[in-house]
């Protein structure tokens, strides 16, 4: 049996998601490769190479995977999927991209975001926002798999695979990658951070978000998030949010600041180690997952909190 | 351009899902169903389009039961103009809607796909990408815009550093983001008028699509619960049990 994962990476650097998502594919078991799809990533492919447990690293170089356009890749895995049992990627918005592409083309039901592997055949995998967990058995031959960032730790360094150069669709491709606003941030990455601070409506400004959030958050190391109504605000950008449709987070310590806790954002935070709320409202429904729950004005809280830290 | 908007009847955005004691899946029986919030916003980016001269005609499709003609009319309430419903009870998975919509597409030739990144139930955000790859078209999922540029569609995507702008040839499938717009309200004039408007009746087999699961349930559990804690006094309080609990 063998397993091809697929990098997430900046070309520059390998992305904490790849060695999750090689942890999910031990527990499938066989071979692992990691295929590295980017321009110029050959230092991405020589940070997985480094991944222990993985037998080889497939690297292919071309300007259409600089950004790993979903149709390139399409392109480009297809083919390989020959070789392999299983494809396993990161449930980040580029695995969720190109995935289910290869997986309608190989005529395969994907199994998406999943949360455990059961055996070779079958995986738990959350719906409803995280409300139920479904253990799914699949009778597809081979498999299409996205992994959510929770649900396994990052396999350690410690192997020395070898790096294979592979060709790479050259294209022309029907969609082209234009631009890109990134947000900038010297903070921890929301996904790999220990400790994130989330602020919710209750902030009522950008301004006053980045007032008070951003202190605390710097205070504690801390990675930034926020409601999908702070979001949808304007109070914070989109790549902040967290929960069902946003992302999932589970660090060590997770502030909830003026948010009231909707199932749809209890479903990107309540497997974090110890979540503190604050909020005015007691009756709050974050306050029923909080380890810690503080009730009263945040904008009297949290400079306090942060000044005391 | 012609524009086809898929759309899917879920429990409503509102209603906390209760997962069925016998571990089968979760009841949806007496639960308010609605349409999916992804596709509300794929229908009125489709409108949009209408009313800037660049659709000429939206088709709002569901694939489901015969009460997902209620939220076909929503769609033509909103400013769809008619409608195609392919009727099953059974569980249909995104591969086996990807490959109706395919046989829909293959018919009614449209320019232009919107529908949901993910349906609120199944979570799979799967359908689009399927769809896209079957149609060998491109994609731009995850819009947060969408503009006509010549020939092109450029679709600003919301990633997970930001976002991101790709051009798309024509025909394409876009899936919606939250972003995207702010769906209107049907008024009470265009829903008496949506339901003079036309739906197809149609059943999985006229498209010859197999749509037996891939997927056999083994079962659906709550997830683990996790308990209420306690509350703090004040923030003195709560530095000291944050460092009580080794968590700063």
């Amino acid at each position: 049996m063998a397993v091809l994962v697929i990098a997430e990476h900046s070309n520059a650097a390998l992305n904490d998601a790849t060695a999750k998502t090689v942890s999910a594919a031990k527990a499938f078991g066989g071979d692992i490769d990691v295929l590295v799809a980017g321009h110029n990533a050959g230092a991405a492919a020589a940070a997985a190479a480094k991944i222990a447990g993985v037998r080889k690293v497939l690297h292919a170089d071309g300007p259409a995977f600089e950004k790993q356009i979903a149709e390139a890749m399409e392109a480009l895995i297809v083919p390989l999927m020959a070789g392999y049992d299983a494809l396993f990627a990161p449930a980040s918005t580029s695995g969720k991209n190109y995935a289910p592409r290869i997986a309608a083309r190989l005529d395969i039901m994907q199994l998406s975001d999943i949360s455990a592997v059961i055996d070779k055949d079958t995986f738990e995998r959350p719906i409803y926002a995280g409300n139920a967990i479904m253990t799914v058995k699949s009778a597809d031959a081979k498999k299409v798999i996205t992994v959510r960032g929770t649900a396994y730790p990052a396999a350690a360094d410690g192997g020395s695979a070898a790096v294979e150069t592979i060709a790479a669709p050259a294209g022309p491709f029907a969609a082209a990658f234009v631009s890109e606003e990134l947000s900038k941030s010297d903070r921890p990455e929301l996904q790999s951070a220990k400790r994130v601070v989330s602020g919710g409506r209750a902030l009522a400004s950008a301004e006053q978000f980045q007032q008070y959030i951003l202190p605390l958050a710097d205070k504690l190391k801390a990675g930034v998030g926020a409601s999908r109504a702070a979001v949808d605000a304007g109070y914070a950008p989109n790549d902040y949010q967290v929960g069902q449709t946003g992302k999932v987070v589970a660090p060590e310590l997770y502030v909830a600041i003026g948010i009231s806790g909707a199932i749809q954002h209890l479903a990107g935070m309540k497997d974090s180690k110890i979540i503190v709320a604050i909020n005015k409202d007691e009756e709050a429904p974050i306050f029923q997952v909080a380890d810690y729950g503080l009730v009263g004005d945040l904008f009297k809280i949290v400079p306090e909190l942060t000044e005391k830290l | 351009m012609k524009v086809l908007v898929p759309v899917k009847r879920v429990i409503d955005y509102n209603v906390r899902p209760r997962v069925k004691p016998d571990g089968t899946g979760v009841d949806l029986a007496n639960v308010k169903m609605a349409m999916n919030p992804f596709c509300e916003i794929s229908i009125e980016e489709a409108v949009r389009l209408k009313e800037k001269g660049v659709a000429t005609e939206i088709v709002v499709v569901s694939i489901g039961p015969q009460q997902a003609q209620e939220t076909i009319r929503v769609g033509l309430a909103m400013g769809g103009d008619r409608g195609i419903l392919v009727q099953t009870d059974q569980t249909v998975e995104p591969l086996a809607v990807a490959k109706i919509l395919k046989a829909i597409v293959d018919a009614e030739q449209p320019g232009l796909v919107i529908t949901g990144k993910q349906a609120i139930d199944d979570d799979a955000n799967q359908t689009g990408q399927m769809l896209a790859a079957l149609l060998g078209w491109p994609q731009g999922t995850f819009a947060s815009e969408i503009v006509k540029d010549g020939d092109k569609l450029k679709v600003t995507r919301e990633v997970d550093g930001g976002l991101q702008t790709v051009a798309l040839n024509l025909p394409a499938v876009v899936t919606t983001d939250l972003r995207l717009n702010e769906p209107r309200f049907a008024s009470l004039p265009n829903i008496m008028k949506a339901k003079q408007k036309k739906i197809d009746m149609k059943t999985p087999a006229d498209y010859g699509v197999d749509i037996a699961p891939r997927l056999a349930v083994v079962k659906v559990a709550e997830p683990r619960k996790r308990e209420a804690g306690e509350k703090v006094a004040d923030v003195d309080t709560l530095i000291s049990k944050l460092k009580t609990a080794g968590a700063i």
